[in-house]
């Protein structure tokens, strides 16, 4: 039991801390800082300024990118990323195909696309759920069936995240109907979204934006060279490439970077002649906040500490369910302390209401969708319940 | 950063257990001890001391182990994980660290050895009535007389005020709070014990001129007062978590095994689901509390990470403790069964010290004089 991080590993996060907040273009992270419309080229320069430095792929293999750290390291970079508001790497592209790849992709595959995947050549996305296939992943209904050399791809996909910057699709379909356990049929199969065939419609979220989509595919041909893997294991893939998904889903650095906006804003408002952060009830508010979230980042260093031998500690489900009930508290108090500044979310200019507030509101809108992805907090308690207390 | 125990402490974890569960092999063993005076079993008591776990916070050349605050929460968290009555808490952290922290080296000298041999209970008179966690005293005065003082006023509740050979108390001095040594067989003592909920007991302590020696040098003591009950909030937030930890695998366990509607009630989804959550406030919780033991190890900011600690395994006691019967059903309300029990002891550990809105106000007030918590960083890694 040792509190302090070594030496090495304090000067380990003082390097990090010093790269993102020097060397990742300010611009970038004010607009992720103000959670404003990060473009797609301010995605693709952030990454690639990381990736120059070895610091966008580190949890991949030492041949393709990799850093061969500690999940303790791998646990601070992210922190400090996100304290400095740095966008993180794509996860389509860093956390979910990239290691499937080079985990269960041949030489030829590994040598087309991992490179051009670190360095967001490639913008990936996630071809997985369908309207009738949520959290009921496996019961997913697009099809590819072989036609020669070819696949030829028919079904829908939908919450296709940043699909409109996409250039390429991991997909997941069902070739052999007649599996006796529908997780059996199912393979993995990459293609261009320039495919003949495919068409994406755009789905409007509450918050007014447009960040997920709806993708269709109608006799879309695929290479035989393009399946990833083995044929109708594209199950395992998922599990594998969802259990990465999983490591950093907390974002306790970037919640803790929300409730010190939220102390800086409530400064600034003023009620009954002093300030909202000296209101007791509102003081109480965010110092039981942050004791949520200090007893988060040691939960989730306690599980990174357990996981070196490369599987998850059983208490990860917790960092899932916690970490999105915490983001979401994050920005319901901003709103809060917003007040009625919380309505001008689509003022243009002529408006006197600060950013921060314009934006309070669509983003605890949006941010209702962090319990839903990455395996619902329903889904988390289900693993809990199933799998630690043997319920 | 490490969070894990090593191989000493994983020995000691073990031979406590096997002591404490021997002891309470049942919760109606532990049923029958709490129902005589005085609330402990003083065999078991004997137990702790032959194995060094009564001196273990105290250094070799007072009679202890010169262990640190790790150990100390394995001890702790073990007690929990049976609800063992012994004042281990009360007597050796508490009453016992303050003589430690704060006593000349001939009280020590005198003192702690009887503590670690298990033949002296001490206990700390510091609760009074009409204020509530405070470092100070307000109501129990001294009065010098030259070399010698008095006590005079009312404490209570007195944990374990009653059986205590020795008492340390907290006293009104010229300038602040002093600490005062009263023998239990001092003149003018007066002590009404009684039974408390959770099954332990605790005192009504009077006292009328009673003669008393000063603790240490003198002045005011209020800073050791808080850092004393800093360490035993940290402490009580391990046998929090034992007795957590207890309660949840119990309810797991009748989950599985108790009958209705023909099928075990882990086929119902509104159950498990409430287990769940119920484990996600515990390991929370654990990983607050072992973290504030590695502050207070560390030589860090003990007070308020005592503090955060506080905080997460009061709101989870409740949780847990809530959760617990109700996931029973009408059993879990009786006093023949044992998850009643425990949610009474977290009730108790809850409100002896502090609770979880005292902690979080406390929290409050400095809410504004930092940007951010880091719990690897200043002020609790120095």
């Amino acid at each position: 039991m040792r509190l302090q991080l070594s030496p090495e590993l304090e000067a380990f996060r003082e390097e990090m801390r010093t790269f993102f907040t020097t060397q990742v273009p300010q611009q970038i992270r004010d607009k992720v800082a103000g959670h404003g419309h990060v473009s797609k080229e301010e995605y693709v320069e952030a990454q690639r300024a990381l990736n120059a430095a070895g610091l966008a792929v580190p949890h991949w293999p030492v041949e393709w990118g990799g850093r061969d750290w500690t999940p303790l390291q791998r646990h601070i970079w992210r922190e400090e990323m996100q304290l400095a508001n740095v966008p993180e790497p794509l996860a389509f592209n860093a956390s979910m195909i990239g290691p499937v790849i080079a985990a269960f992709g041949n030489q030829e595959q590994k040598e087309r696309f991992l490179a051009k995947t670190a360095n967001l050549d490639i913008w990936w996305c996630q071809g997985f759920s369908e309207p009738d296939a949520g959290s009921d992943l496996a019961s997913l209904r697009t099809t590819a069936v072989r036609d020669g050399d070819d696949w030829v791809v028919n079904g829908q996909k939908t919450w296709t995240t940043l699909g409109q910057h996409a250039d390429w699709i991991f997909c997941l379909c069902r070739t052999d109907p007649t599996a006796e356990k529908k997780q059996r049929g199912i393979s993995l199969l990459v293609f261009p979204m320039d495919t003949p065939g495919v068409t994406l419609r755009p789905i409007e979220l509450i918050d007014g934006g447009f960040e997920v989509n709806e993708v269709f595919f109608e006799d879309v041909r695929v290479p035989a060279e393009n399946l990833i893997g083995e044929e109708n294991r594209g199950w395992d893939y998922a599990k594998f490439l969802l259990g990465n998904e999983r490591v950093g889903i907390a974002r306790i650095g970037s919640t803790k970077r929300m409730l010190a906006q939220a102390k800086e804003h409530a400064r600034e408002i003023t009620v009954d002649g002093r300030p909202l952060l000296e209101d007791p009830f509102m003081a109480t508010r965010i110092a039981e906040l942050e004791n949520e979230l200090v007893a988060l980042e040691l939960t989730a260093l306690r599980v990174v500490a357990n996981s070196a031998d490369g599987k998850p500690h059983p208490a990860s489900s917790v960092l899932k369910l916690r970490g999105s009930e915490l983001q979401q508290a994050a920005t319901e108090l901003l709103v809060d302390i917003a007040g009625p500044l919380s309505v001008a979310s689509f003022a243009e200019e002529g408006s006197d209401v600060p950013a921060w507030a314009r934006v309070a509101t669509p983003h605890y809108l949006n941010y209702r969708k962090v319990s839903i992805y990455g395996g619902s907090n329903e889904v988390q308690r289900t693993i809990i319940a199933g799998t630690i207390l043997g319920l | 950063m490490d969070f894990t125990f090593d191989s000493e402490q994983n020995d000691l974890r073990e031979a406590v257990r096997g002591l404490l569960e021997r002891a309470y092999s049942d919760s109606e063993v532990r049923r029958k001890v709490a129902a005589t005076d005085p609330g402990f079993d003083e065999k078991t008591w004997s137990r702790l001391a032959e194995m060094g776990l009564l001196g273990l916070p105290f250094a070799e050349e007072h009679g202890g182990m010169g262990a640190g605050p790790i150990e100390v929460a394995i001890v702790a968290e073990e007690i929990g994980r049976v609800i063992a009555p012994e004042p281990f808490i009360e007597a050796v952290v508490l009453a016992g660290g303050l003589i430690a922290a704060v006593g000349t080296d001939e009280q020590k000298g005198e003192l702690l050895a009887g503590v670690a041999e298990g033949t002296s209970v001490p206990a700390f008179a510091h609760a009074e009535i009409g204020t509530r966690w405070s470092t100070s005293a307000s109501s129990v005065t001294a009065t010098q007389a030259g070399e010698s003082w008095t006590l005079s006023g009312v404490k209570e509740p007195v944990p374990n005020g009653a059986r205590a050979d020795v008492l340390v108390v907290s006293a009104v001095v010229d300038g602040g709070t002093g600490l005062f040594l009263v023998q239990g067989d001092a003149a003018g003592l007066t002590r009404t014990g009684y039974r408390t909920h959770d099954g332990t007991r605790a005192a009504n302590v009077r006292f009328d001129g009673t003669p008393a020696t000063l603790l240490g040098t003198g002045g005011d003591q209020t800073a050791a007062i808080e850092r004393a009950l800093a360490e035993a909030r940290i402490a009580y937030s391990h046998e929090a978590i034992g007795a957590m930890d207890t309660a949840l695998r119990t309810t797991a366990e009748y989950l599985k095994t108790r009958k209705q509607f023909g099928v075990t009630l882990n086929r119902f989804q509104a159950l498990t689901f409430r287990a769940a959550d119920m484990y996600v406030s515990l390991e929370l919780a654990r990983s607050t509390a072992l973290w504030a033991s590695m502050v207070q190890d560390a030589g860090g900011d003990v007070v308020s990470a005592a503090d955060r600690a506080r905080l997460q395994t009061s709101r989870a006691g409740r949780h847990i403790g809530k959760e617990a019967i109700q996931l029973h059903g009408g059993i879990g309300v009786t006093a023949e069964y044992s998850v009643g029990h425990y949610t009474s002891r977290l009730t108790a550990i809850d409100h002896l010290l502090g609770d979880g809105d005292f902690a979080a106000a406390r929290l409050a007030r400095t809410v504004a004089d930092r940007e951010t918590v880091d719990p690897l960083g200043a002020p609790y890694a120095v």
